[in-house]
Parts: C-alpha cells; structure tokens; sequence
C-alpha cells in the first residue's frame, strides 16, 4: 500500500470523515455519546440518519489501519487458528471465502471477519439459549458505511473495498488488491487479540443475562420495574401473580 | 454465419449496445468511443478515459454476459434457485453496460459541440423547469456531490408526464429503476473509478469541470423524441 495511498486515504477521507461529523454534532446530544452508540443510534435498525455515514466510517477506518501492519501477512496461530479451522476447514478456506466476499462487494463497502455471539432483538419472544457452536467466526459483506456492529456481532478484520482504497496503487484491480492485503498486510496478532476481547464480552454479557433472569424468577429486586401481567380483574400492578 | 461477413465491426458498434446473436443467445459487446480517450482532456484525463472503457465498461460487458449464459442454462433447467441468485449479478453488470453505453455520448470534445449548451426544446425545458442551466447543473453537482458511496446522478425525462427530473441511483441501477417512465438524457458518472485518478477524493471539482465536455447534442435528440 503506497505512501501516497495513505496520505490520501487517511489524510483527506478519513479526515473529512471526522471533520463532517463533528460539524454535524457539535452542540447536540449526539456530540455525548460514544462513537460506537452514535453508530447504533444513528443506523436507526436500517432507518438511517445523516450522522451514520460520518460516524460509521470513521469506525470503520480507524479499525482497518489497526487490522494492518508493516511486514504483515503470514498466517494466524493460537486459538484464532483453532476457531479457523473449526469453522471454515483451514486457512486457505478462510482465505478464499474472505476474498470472494471483497470481490463480490458490487459497489462501495467493506468484507470482515467477525465473530458471532449475537441474539436476535426480537422484543417479546424468548431467545434460545446460544449453546457453544453456535458462536462462531463467520465472513461477511457490507455496502458502504455499514458496519457489523448493527447486527450486532464482534468484528475480526476488515479490509476496505471502496474504490479509493486501491485505485492508486491497483486502479480496477480490486483482486490483485485483495490478495496483496492479505499476503503482505495483515495483522494476525490483532486479529487475535480482538477475538479474545470478543469472547469476554460474549461472556459477560451471558453472565449478565443469566443474573437478570434469576432476578426475575426471584421476584422483584429494590428498584426493579413491575413486570406487566394480564390480570383477570384489576389489582395492584406491583403485586406478582403467585406461581 | 453468412450474417458475420456482411456486419463490419463499425455497423456492429453503431448498434447502440453492440448487440450480436449467437447461437439464438444474444451476448453484448464494449461499443467504440466516438472519440479518443484523450480527447476529453482536461475535463477527463485519458489514463481515467482508457481504463474506464477498458477495463471497468469491459468487464461490465463481459459479466453480463456470463450471467446471461448462466441464466439460459438455469432457466432451460428449471433451476429456480440459480436464477434467483443470478439476479443482482444480472442488475449490477447489465446496469453497468446501460449506464455506461450513454454516458459514453453524454461526453464530447470541445471541438465537436461539448459542453455547448443546449439549443432548441431541451433549452427552453430545462429553463422553464429550473428556472436556467445554472440551476440544474447546481442540483446535480450538489445531488452527485452528496451521493454516498457509488452511484450516478441523472437529468431525466419522464415520458408520461414530460417533466424533466434529476435523479441519483445507486450502484449501477439504471434510471428507469427510479420510475418506469424515466427516460435518461444525461447521466454523470460518480464512482470513484470515473474520477479518482486525476481528482482524488474531490469530487465537485470532477462535477465542476465534467460540465465543459457534456454532449447536449445527444440529450436533445432524446428529448425531443420522447417530447415531440
């Protein structure tokens, strides 16, 4: 990836990223949040808002240098290499399939690998409970500014598809780009590193769940909200329907 | 065929899309330039001009293709399946070979009519619904400008209703994927690929400058044919 690649890549469109979206945010509750909520907020569940193009690739691009490193390429080891080959055979599988992804990305976006852990928000249903294979390391595709943060799995890696990425150094040679990145540039050692943040935070959040399930069955907790029942007659919300 | 030897490769290229039929399968080709890739300098640099129709027109073509062969064959089989997973494959490079086949006469040399406003019932259309030229080329710049990722921004027709419309599409989804009745006249290529190599990550000035080499000529022939 050449030095003038970056210099524009990272000087003026991510920069323009940040210079937009602070212009677009100054002096609103937006201006608070973190980057990563003002992402889900303004991604509104596909809705989206003017804030989501600025904020979101601003993320995306901040991710992608990180996925990067001088010297980079190789081959991944460890646990990351376990899961590898539980989910997709081997290496070169992964390979292939994250290849196909950045070249079947018609248009501007983004392939990842991500891992997922992720429930489905389905509002009154009961989700079932996620054994182990089904958190897993899967690649996908994203037009754009979109990100997998919004359907909530943990991203791995990511490597850019816009046109501006590779045109410099490539011009139409998307492939020959791809290939490149993967032979020379990426970071294996943070690739594994947010797969272990990704796991923790797959756990705790389970913990969590299971804390906040027990406190239901227990009953109410100082402070907690009254759980909405239908209730033959009228009585006094705040008292639970024995079992 | 006897159908080759009296079809030159210039009547094929005046077909419009370059259409040839083949073994009952129509497969398309990349049509000519009407002028040299340097010609459009320096509006549009050469080096963007040879590696747009080359390289990225080309492949349109060529994967459309493929994907209509692939198409006959899952259709003659009664695959569902493949069909269905053919269609944005089909949408994104036909879409791609229609765009680009007119915005290749959207664009002229100077010296033959670019960037030469239009004369006759485009003129007075464009005035009448905008107010003046300035104007439409500032919606589309500002339209274009603001488009995100990759797509094109389009002066229109609707044929029903004889309005002009501006109009941006994603991708490559062509006009008429806005409105069935949407003929286009002008279209501006805003994917990075059209500007990138000359113009960086400036893309109103590629709007700017692109205005000097607009073929009006071929717009308002359009036109009046859909607005007699």
């Amino acid at each position: 990836m050449s030095r003038e690649t970056l210099e524009y890549h990272w000087g003026k469109h991510h920069r323009t990223y940040v210079e937009n979206l602070n212009h677009q945010i100054v002096g609103t509750e937006l201006d608070q949040m973190t980057l990563e909520d003002l992402i889900l907020a303004s991604y509104n569940r596909g809705n989206i808002l003017p804030p989501f193009n600025n904020a979101a690739q601003i993320w995306n691009h901040e991710f992608f240098w990180e996925s990067m490193k001088p010297g980079g390429g190789g081959k991944p080891s460890g646990y990351l290499l376990e899961l590898i080959k539980r989910d997709f055979g081997n290496f070169e599988a992964l390979v292939k399939e994250l290849k196909s992804a950045a070249s079947s990305q018609f248009g501007s976006g983004w392939a990842w690998l991500v891992y997922k852990a992720n429930r489905l928000d389905v509002g009154n249903a009961v989700n079932p409970r996620l054994q182990e294979e089904d958190k897993k390391l899967v690649v996908v595709k994203s037009p754009n500014a979109v990100n997998p943060l919004v359907w909530d799995y943990s991203p791995l890696l990511t490597i850019d598809v816009w046109e501006h990425a590779y045109y410099i150094d490539f011009q139409n040679r998307r492939a020959d780009y791809i290939t490149i990145f993967m032979e020379k540039l990426v970071s294996w050692e943070v690739v594994s590193l947010r797969l272990e943040l990704a796991k923790a935070r797959a756990s705790e959040r389970e913990r969590e769940e299971e804390r906040r399930k027990r406190e239901e069955e227990d009953g109410y907790s100082a402070g907690s909200e009254a759980v909405e029942m239908y209730l033959e007659s009228e009585t006094d919300e705040s008292e639970p329907e024995a079992e | 065929m006897a159908l080759r030897t009296l079809v030159t490769r210039k009547s094929l290229g005046n077909l419009g899309l370059g259409l040839r039929q083949l073994r009952g399968l129509q497969t398309y080709s990349l049509p000519d330039l009407p002028y040299d890739y340097g010609a459009l300098e320096p509006a549009i640099s050469g080096e963007i001009m040879q590696l747009h129709h080359q390289k990225h027109h080309q492949a349109y073509v060529t994967n459309y293709n493929k994907a209509l062969e692939q198409l006959d064959a899952a259709t003659a089989k009664g695959d569902s399946h493949t069909v269905a997973k053919l269609l944005s494959a089909l949408k994104f490079n036909g879409g791609g070979h229609i765009n680009h086949s007119i915005f290749w006469k959207n664009l002229a040399p100077v010296k033959e009519g670019g960037g030469e406003p239009p004369h006759g019932s485009l003129g007075w259309a464009i005035d009448n619904h905008f107010g003046s030229m300035e104007v439409l080329v500032q919606k589309m710049n500002t339209e274009g400008a603001a488009l995100q990722g990759s797509g094109w921004v389009w002066l229109g027709v609707d044929k029903e209703l004889k309005t002009l419309v501006v109009q941006t599409t994603e991708n490559q989804d062509p006009l008429v994927s806005k409105g069935a009745n949407l003929v286009p006249l002008l279209g501006i290529d805003v994917w990075e690929h059209a500007y990138y190599l000359q113009y960086k990550n400036v893309r109103p000035d590629y709007l700017k400058n692109i205005w000097k080499v607009i073929n009006w000529k071929f717009a308002g022939e359009v036109y009046e044919k859909e607005c007699p």
